[in-house]
């Protein structure tokens, strides 16, 4: 090991001093004018030129292979049809998501209940709901009306006040929103509980030490700090919705794989469509990463002594260092300087 | 005798199989300190929580200016109170936990001004005021806007502290409020506990600061396997104790 850095942002305070190792010979006059040369990486080199040709290797057959029909690609991708399908798509799981938490959040709250009988209700819709195949249950809600021809009010086993016919209700948007509520109800419970089983005891104790009412004891104290543990599973969990609408096409609702299908088996251009709705689903995702990004950090608060920084504060960062070293590859003297002090 | 602030009559907890307190009698007077010394696991921690109803006792009862805690007495009958009320009645408690129990996602203001907001629907601002001027009792008026993890353990501790005196408790319990603390940092929270003795706050301490105990308390409370063994004022418990028990703790904490 040499003591000499190969690096500026590795080297501690402490081994802006050299010569204390075997091969670095003392400078004891004044160990700020040692020149430090980097550490030569030639494999890093060799590995980073063979992707950068398979990576070029690639881009190039995606622009110039026909089979791709960059050219359909672009007549469709922006169409007024597609992005209908893209926003039926984005409503579909924006009421999942909301409808899906909500309830996931109460079923959570029973399972951690004392209630037996709560407690029961939930883990047995929770089993049931994960049990069921997502399309499967879709279809069943989909058929709905030839099960149950009247949705009615009344008492129950008794007689019915007010009925109505339950697919003009349900209608197939309503019925695709049901049935991926219901799904994801039950994968949000356990996402929940999970957040809410790993805060500290002592927290709900200190709530209720103070005479804080039940329910603002969940909100206010427990589920902001919950919120760290639920994040990640949570986006996941809202990313794969996102992508999981896809199965409603069975429904024939227009959403976007849906409309992209229906589109390609018009004119028979497979793959460029299958590019269009590839393309809505990534940007879609990559939206959804950002936010879930700002929201974690939101609820980090207060949890590190100094919160990380944003990615445009570490850009920033970066770009300072870089200007920095390009200032000091113009003097002879390289003044070491631990980075994090690089405000 | 009028001016009993705390009075826990007989009281017995068990833990399953274990019995924990073993008929507890305790008598505190307003305005008073007593301190609770005793070995690990002899139940200090749990008659200071049966006191605020975090865990119910199985026999016997606490009242707290007179006024029964957790149950409603009906002729010979005590109710189990609900859990609402039993929350509104421990806004008359201040709790102080060993590991202080900040809420980290709240700023320090936001910690203090909580439990006003929400169970005694005062006015936000008016909370916050309180809040400012005890932060400034305790010597840490500047840290309003920091997170408790910001802080050392000695300022989250005297955070604690002024979050249990913003409901204005009638008594104020502390469960080894310095043991999770660094040495150098148990003095100034020692100095607020005591700063608050001198204003006639009622309050019950446990601890194993014996010189803390010899200088603020007005009774010391030795209890050991889940009983009160002796009890008086500073000098008699601590310089003449009666029993055995007694005089072999202290002579292992002195
Ligand atoms: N919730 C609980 N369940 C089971 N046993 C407990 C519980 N709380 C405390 N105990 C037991 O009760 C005894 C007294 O505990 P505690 O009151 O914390 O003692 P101290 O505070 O004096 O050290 C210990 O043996 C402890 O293990
Ligand atoms: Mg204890």
């Amino acid at each position: 090991m040499s003591t000499l850095p190969s690096t500026t942002d590795t080297a501690p305070p402490g081994a802006a001093t050299p010569g204390t190792g075997p091969g670095a010979p003392p400078a004891p006059d004044d160990p700020a004018s040692l020149k430090v040369v980097p550490a030569r990486h030639y494999a890093r080199w060799v590995a980073a030129v063979a992707v950068i040709v398979l990576v070029a290797q690639f881009a190039h057959g995606l622009a110039t292979n026909p089979v791709w029909e960059w050219g359909v690609f672009g007549d469709y991708v922006l169409s007024e049809t597609i992005v209908q399908a893209v926003w039926v798509t984005l409503q579909l799981t924006a009421y999942a998501t909301v409808l899906g938490f909500l309830l996931g959040t109460v079923l959570a709250f029973m399972r951690l209940s004392r209630s037996p009988v709560l407690q029961t209700v939930a883990w047995t819709y929770i089993w049931i709901f994960r049990s069921i195949p997502m399309i499967v249950q879709l279809v069943f809600w989909f058929n709905l009306s030839a099960l149950y021809e009247e949705l009615g009010f009344g008492i129950p086993f008794g007689p019915v006040f007010w009925s109505v016919d339950s697919n003009s209700v349900i209608g197939t948007m309503g019925a695709a929103i049901i049935g991926l509520t219901l799904h994801q109800a039950a994968y949000a419970a356990e996402i929940v509980r999970g957040g809410v089983i790993a805060v500290d005891h002592g927290q709900l104790e200190a709530a209720a030490a103070q005479g804080i009412p039940r329910l603002r004891q969940i909100r206010r104290i427990v589920l902001p700090q919950a919120m760290r543990a639920i994040l990640p599973t949570a986006g996941n969990e809202i990313i794969g919705l996102l992508k999981g609408t896809s199965v409603v096409y069975v429904m024939s609702i227009g959403e976007l794989f849906y409309q992209v299908q229906v589109i390609y088996g018009r004119n028979g251009r497979v793959i460029p469509l299958l590019l269009v709705a590839t393309a809505w689903y990534v940007v879609l995702t990559s939206l959804l990463s950002v936010a879930q990004y700002y929201v974690e950090r939101r609820y980090a608060r207060g949890a590190n002594r100094t919160p990380p920084p944003t990615p445009i504060q570490r850009a920033r960062r970066f770009l300072r260092t870089l200007r920095a070293a390009a200032a000091q590859r113009n003097q002879p003297v390289i003044p070491l300087k631990p980075l994090g002090d690089s405000r | 005798m009028s001016d009993v602030m705390v009075d826990v009559h007989g009281v017995h907890k068990s833990f399953g199989p274990l019995e924990v307190l073993r008929g507890v009698d305790l008598k505190v007077r307003a305005g008073e300190v007593t301190v609770i010394l005793g070995p690990s696991g002899s139940g200090k921690s749990t008659l200071l929580r049966t006191i605020n109803h975090l865990e119910k006792v199985n026999s016997g009862w606490i009242s707290i200016d007179g006024e029964l805690i957790g149950y409603r007495r009906s002729g010979s009958k005590l109710h189990e109170l609900k859990e609402k009320d039993v929350l509104k009645q421990r806004t008359h408690i201040g709790f102080v936990f060993q590991n202080f129990n900040l809420f980290p996602h709240l700023t320090v203001l936001d910690n203090l001004v909580e439990a006003p907001v929400s169970a005694l629907r005062r006015p936000r601002k008016a909370a916050e005021e309180t809040a400012r001027r005890l932060l400034d009792r305790v010597g840490l008026a500047d840290k309003a806007d920091a997170y408790p993890r910001q802080l050392s353990g000695g300022q989250q501790q005297r955070v604690a502290i002024a979050r249990a005196l913003a409901l204005e408790p009638k008594v104020l319990l502390f469960d080894e409020p310095t043991s999770a603390l660094d040495p150098e940092l148990v003095g100034e929270v020692l100095d607020v506990i005591k700063d608050l003795a001198g204003t006639g706050t009622t309050m019950i301490v446990v601890t194993h600061e014996i010189g803390f105990a010899r200088e603020v308390a007005d009774t010391v409370v030795f209890m050991d396997g889940g009983v009160v063994v002796e009890q008086g004022p500073p000098a008699a418990v601590l310089d003449d104790p009666r029993h055995e028990r007694t005089r072999a703790f202290l002579s292992k904490v002195l």
